[in-house]
């Protein structure tokens, strides 16, 4: 499959680039990052509060099966413009990443197509390498756990 | 006979995929990452040095003190690196891309523009 988004991160600077474009209007597109129901089904977490407002917050949450809070973050968003523009802080609780500021810009390509542009800066560009290299190293995390779960099944075979 | 000092071998043990946990976030000296853990400093040192073999791990000297980070020149090109980044955003995007076309047909009569 195509793949459709792209991350621009230079080396040693402290902010990153993602870009996507949609098969969606711009203003379905926009809905997606406001409407808290939304949001949690493509974000994977729970809302706990969204205002979708100039000068509003928010904040996520993610328990694992056992109800234990395996991730949550907030932040308050500094402009709301409709199909346009939201720009708002991000920050991760209980993790070493700081504070980032997102700058979203949603764009009408036609009336069926529509594009976002996420420019997030970091306070440091040795915190943004972090939240780049998080996903990574949960990788080798699950790798490992892939690999034990093949090793158990073969020392029981033997 | 000569251990094998390979990715596997770093990641087979809890406390060594800890320490690429750890210092995946941010460089740290010897002294920050034993800090994380009951055991004694030595064994972590042992760890910091088959993590360093693997090439998993770098040393970088910052005047006295010598940090630990993530070997990025090991993953061939950052590319590489960022590359899980970057599936997680398709991912959610994919996602997205899908429960809108969905929510759009589920409302089409009520809200469409002609």
């Amino acid at each position: 499959m195509e793949q459709k988004t792209k991350v621009n991160a230079e080396d040693g600077k402290q902010d990153l680039l993602i870009t996507r474009e949609f098969d969606l209007p711009v203003e379905l597109l926009f809905k997606a990052y406001t409407e808290a129901d939304i949001v949690e089904q493509w974000m994977g977490t729970k809302v706990i509060k969204l205002e979708g407002k100039t000068h509003g917050s928010y904040r996520f949450e993610t328990s694992d099966a056992n109800g234990n809070i395996v991730f949550s973050a907030n932040g308050v968003i500094h402009e709301f413009t409709p199909n346009t523009r939201i720009k708002r802080t991000f920050e991760m609780e209980n993790a070493p990443f700081g504070v980032q500021l997102e700058v979203c810009e949603f764009e009408k390509l036609t009336e069926g197509t529509s594009k976002i542009t996420i420019h997030t800066i970091y306070e440091s560009a040795a915190q943004r390498n972090g939240v780049l290299k998080l996903p990574f190293a949960m990788g080798i995390n699950m790798a490992h756990s892939r690999l034990q779960d093949v090793m158990n099944k073969l020392n029981k075979q033997l | 006979m000569n251990l094998r000092r390979d990715v596997f071998q770093a990641i087979a043990d809890p406390t060594r995929r800890t320490i690429l946990l750890l210092v995946a976030a941010q460089g740290m000296t010897a002294g920050a990452i034993a800090a994380n853990f009951d055991t004694a400093r030595p064994t972590v040192s042992k760890h910091l040095q088959i993590l360093t073999e693997c090439e998993l791990l770098k040393q970088e000297q910052q005047g006295r003190e010598v940090y630990y980070h993530i070997n990025a020149k090991n993953m061939k090109q950052v590319a590489d690196f960022i590359e899980p980044f970057r599936q997680m955003w398709e991912d959610r995007f994919n996602k997205l891309e899908n429960i809108m076309k969905t929510y759009n047909q589920n409302n089409d009569g009520t809200k469409n523009k002609s």
